[in-house]
């Protein structure tokens, strides 16, 4: 951790978060807290509601009950589509790239709220982070590899310099020297400013790169704690890190 | 971090890449329409042209919706249909044309007044379409919205039919079908090269709106993956209402070409004329907007030809052959995706 990291005051606040799909009843009251600055990780095994958290966060779903606080403001019931003004990125899961445009038109959408003068600033800073994708630019995103692919969310996400960035299983389907590079670049976007909120089923990768972090079980969280105190947990170390 | 260890990941196949920007079917339309200017002749050949030119402006409308919802919307071609009527409507009777313009001045007058408000109503029909029947049904199984849409087919088909009956009904030829121009020795109809030209370049205006434009870049990415989209700030319900609108317009403007080209309309034009612009849009691939535009044009060829030959009462057997055919055979048309979601 670089020495001048600041971390200050609560910018995202969950109370009671309540979520379902249709009748399923996703998420059984998620409370939780970010600060700016930080890098908090959400992990846990499939279905505990890690995807469905960061979807109620960023406006794709919205709570039945409970809330969502974004800067003292309750953001519950607000459109994706506006949050993203507001500061909310959302690289979801499964890295969703536009597979038919090309890799710069696929920043230009990420870019879609900023005034093109901020846009074509907001490109360069993009590609002095992956070089690789200034190289692919005119490629059609969809012919990109996952690793590539992966860059181009989370730098498509990055467009709008996000206050928050919202990460869905960044490391997903990457071989282990790309998952290496892609922490890396999580630390880098976050020295440079950006709170970031993270979903992991690498747990060990998350919870090493992460300042604190909260484990979710049938969307409901059961521990959370500094992230160093949480990997030396022994049961988090049994169900998460696979040690018996 | 270094660019050279990326590249121990999968290269991107570049047969998928090349494939997808091939030539092949642009060949083929080059070689069918050179084949077509023979056998038909140069005077069948522009007619053929012509008719294709407004197939072309209705099969855009179904693939544009095609492509943001994946609804085929039955009602389109009674939303083509609308605008020959409302087309008929401002010419007779805020106009007053009953029949070829006098001079060149009052046919552009006619012209513009008339392509304006037709394509401003019918987009505005297709906005609110769009608003009323099929947004609620926007996350319902696929089946509702489809029987919605011909339902709305019915309604749009009998309501004109309350107001101007079931029979045809002859429209002012504002351009007079007399007036012909010689061109290397063929005499052409100046309305024939004023349709084609209208509709090549309303195409063109599409394709640059589409492909160039940050509106029409959020098109594209709502198209690909809606809920992205939305993550990137695009407001979706505004972005598939604009999407009806253009494609209702360019609907309306085929409408005003219809009443124009042939003098008569008739409420059984969207069923008629519509399958037939639909086939066009499933020809050239639907949910691709180059691919409907020659589709359309080529649904115009078969039509002509048959008609032709003889077999005029064949000619909607053989489009409708065609659809078959393509849809066994090549079921992503001529310019369909042959690239998956992700490679």
């Amino acid at each position: 951790m670089t020495a001048e990291r600041m971390i200050g005051d609560v910018v995202l606040e969950l109370r009671d978060v309540q979520t379902y799909y249709g009748k399923i009843h996703a998420l059984q009251g998620i409370t939780a807290e970010v600060r700016a600055g930080e890098i908090v990780t959400l992990i846990g095994s499939n279905g505990a509601g890690k995807t469905t958290t960061l979807k109620t966060i960023s406006g794709l779903l919205h709570p039945r009950s409970g809330s969502v606080h974004f800067e003292g403001r309750d953001v519950s019931r607000t459109s994706a589509h506006r949050l993203v003004r507001d500061g909310i990125s959302h690289a979801p899961e499964g890295r969703r790239i536009f597979s038919r445009l090309t890799v710069l038109e696929n920043l230009q959408m990420g870019g879609y709220t900023q005034s093109s003068k901020d846009v074509a600033a907001n490109i360069e800073h993009v590609f002095e982070l992956f070089p690789r994708l200034q190289e692919r630019s005119g490629q059609k995103g969809g012919t990109l590899s996952g690793g590539e692919q992966q860059m181009l969310a989370i730098g498509r996400a990055l467009m709008t310099r996000p206050k928050v960035l919202l990460l869905d299983e960044p490391s997903l389907g990457l071989s282990p020297i790309l998952i290496q590079q892609i922490f890396g670049i999580i630390r880098e976007i976050n020295a440079q400013g950006t709170t970031i909120l993270l979903v992991e089923q690498n747990a060990s990768q998350a919870l090493d790169v992460a300042d604190r972090g909260y484990v979710l079980q049938t969307g409901r969280v059961i521990l959370s704690d500094d992230a160093k105190v949480l990997a030396a947990n022994d049961d988090v170390r049994r169900a998460y890190l696979g040690e018996i | 971090m270094t660019s050279s260890t990326v590249t121990a990941e999968a290269r991107p196949n570049r047969f998928l890449v090349a494939r997808r920007s091939g030539v092949g079917p642009y060949l083929f339309i080059l070689a069918l329409t050179v084949v077509m200017y023979f056998v038909l002749g140069p005077k069948q050949f522009v007619n053929a042209l012509t008719i294709g030119a407004i197939y072309a402006l209705v099969a855009l409308g179904y693939t544009m919706v095609y492509g943001i919802i994946e609804l085929i919307n039955f009602a389109h071609g009674d939303v083509f249909m609308v605008g020959s009527f409302v087309s008929l409507f401002v010419l007779t009777n805020i106009l007053g044309a009953t029949g070829p313009a006098p001079d060149l001045a009052t046919i552009v007058y006619q012209l513009v007044v008339t392509f304006a408000l037709t394509m401003s109503v019918v987009g505005v029909l297709g906005v609110t379409i769009e608003r009323f029947a099929y947004r609620p049904l926007r996350n319902a199984p696929r089946l509702a919205p489809l029987i919605t849409a011909i339902g709305i087919s019915f309604i749009l088909q009998n309501v004109v039919q309350l107001i101007y009956g079931p029979s045809p009904i002859n429209t002012p030829q504002v351009i007079p079908p007399s007036a012909r121009v010689d061109i290397a020795g063929v005499s052409i109809g100046w309305i024939n090269i004023f349709i084609i030209v209208t509709a090549i370049s309303l195409m063109f205006g599409l394709q640059l709106f589409v492909s160039r434009t940050k509106v029409g870049r959020a098109m594209r990415s709502t198209a690909s993956d809606r809920e992205a989209a939305s993550l990137m700030g695009v407001d979706i319900n505004r972005t598939i209402a604009i999407t009806f609108l253009i494609g209702s317009a360019l609907a309306g403007a085929a409408g005003v070409v219809q009443g124009l080209y042939f003098g008569n309309i008739t409420s059984a034009l969207g069923f008629q004329s519509g399958l037939k612009a639909f086939t066009a849009a499933v020809l050239g691939g639907i949910g691709n907007i180059t691919g409907a535009a020659i589709g359309g044009f080529m649904i115009g060829f078969v039509e002509v030809t048959a008609a032709n030959f003889g077999f005029f009462v064949w000619a909607q057997a053989a489009v409708f052959m065609i659809l078959i055919v393509t849809l066994v055979f090549r079921p992503s048309g001529l310019f369909g995706q042959q690239l998956g979601e992700r490679a």
